[in-house]
C-alpha cells in the first residue's frame, strides 16, 4: 500500500490555505475601517474550503503563458469575495464595522490554530507509528 | 503565505494613522496662532485616505490604505477685534485659524484606536506564522 502524506495530513493544509487568506482579506477591512467608499468583504469558509479541497488534488495543465487559466479550479487569487451587509449605514460609505472584524479576525484565527493542532496530532501519531514504540 | 501579507496591509494602515494623528497634532498645536491676514492664517488640514488599489492588481485579497491628499479646511477663520494686538490689521483685527479643537480631539481617539487594531491584527499573525514555523516539533 503506498503511503500519501497529503491524504494523511487530511483537509487542514486546505484549511490553513484558506483560514490564511481569510485573515489577510479581515486585515484589509481593518486597515480601510477609516477608507471612505471601502465596502468590507469577506469570503464563504466553506464554500472556498470546499472548492480548494476539491482542485487541490486535480491535474494541473501546462502553462505556457501567463493569460492561461486553469480549467475549472481557482487559483491562488480569484476566490469568490463577498460584500458585507452593515449594520449601521455610515454617512461616508464606508461598510466596516471595526468591532466586527476584529471578533472575525479573532475567531479566524483561533480556527487557524485549530488546525494547526490537528496538524501537529497528525504528525505526532505518524511519528509514533514510524518508531513503532509503545508510549 | 497570505498571513505575510497582513503586515503589509497592516503596516501601510499604520502609516496612514500615524500621518493622520501628525496632522491632528499640527492643527492643535496652530489652534492659537494669530495672523495679520485671512491668506496667512493657518487651515486645519485633513487627510483624505483612499484603498490601495495596485495591491490589487497583484493580490485581491490585499487592500492597503494610503492617505491620497491633505486638504485644507475652507470654512471661516475667526477675527477678532484686538487693535492693542502687535498683529492687528490696520482695522484692528486679527485672524485665527479655523481649528475645531474638539473635532481634533474625537479624531486623533478614532486614529489612535485604529492604529491599535491594526497593530493588534499584525501581532495576531505573527503568532500565527510563529506557531507554523514551529509545526511538527
Amino acid at each position: 500500500m503506498r503511503f500519501d502524506l497529503d491524504k494523511a495530513m487530511g483537509i487542514h493544509e486546505q484549511a490553513l490555505y484558506v483560514r490564511s487568506r481569510r485573515s489577510s482579506l479581515i486585515a484589509s477591512n481593518l486597515a480601510n475601517a477609516d477608507t471612505p467608499f471601502y465596502k468590507a468583504q469577506d469570503i464563504d469558509f466553506k464554500d472556498v474550503l470546499g472548492k480548494v479541497a476539491n482542485t487541490s488534488g486535480a491535474a494541473k495543465l501546462e502553462m505556457t503563458s501567463p493569460g492561461h487559466l486553469q480549467p475549472g479550479g481557482m487559483s491562488a487569487h480569484d476566490a469568490e469575495r463577498l460584500y458585507r451587509h452593515p449594520f449601521q449605514a455610515s454617512i461616508d460609505g464606508n461598510t466596516v464595522d471595526a468591532q466586527m472584524e476584529k471578533s472575525e479576525f479573532a475567531q479566524n484565527a483561533v480556527m487557524y490554530q485549530t488546525s494547526l493542532n490537528f496538524l501537529t496530532g497528525k504528525f505526532k501519531s505518524l511519528k509514533s507509528a514510524l518508531k513503532g514504540e509503545s508510549q | 503565505m497570505s498571513l505575510l501579507g497582513v503586515f503589509d496591509v497592516s503596516g501601510s494602515a499604520l502609516s496612514a494613522q500615524s500621518v493622520r494623528l501628525n496632522i491632528t497634532a499640527s492643527n492643535l498645536a496652530n489652534a492659537e496662532t494669530v495672523s495679520s491676514s485671512i491668506e496667512n492664517t493657518y487651515r486645519a488640514r485633513n487627510p483624505i485616505f483612499a484603498t490601495q488599489l495596485d495591491m490589487f492588481r497583484d493580490n485581491p485579497s490585499r487592500a492597503g490604505v494610503q492617505i491620497k491628499a491633505i486638504v485644507e479646511s475652507q470654512a471661516e477663520l475667526r477675527m477678532r477685534y484686538e487693535p492693542e494686538n502687535p498683529m492687528a490689521n490696520e482695522q484692528g483685527y486679527i485672524f485665527l485659524p479655523n481649528v475645531n479643537t474638539i473635532e481634533e480631539m474625537a479624531n486623533m481617539i478614532s486614529a489612535s484606536r485604529s492604529y491599535q487594531n491594526n497593530v493588534e491584527a499584525m501581532n495576531t499573525s505573527k503568532q500565527l506564522l510563529m506557531a507554523t514555523l514551529r509545526l511538527g516539533q
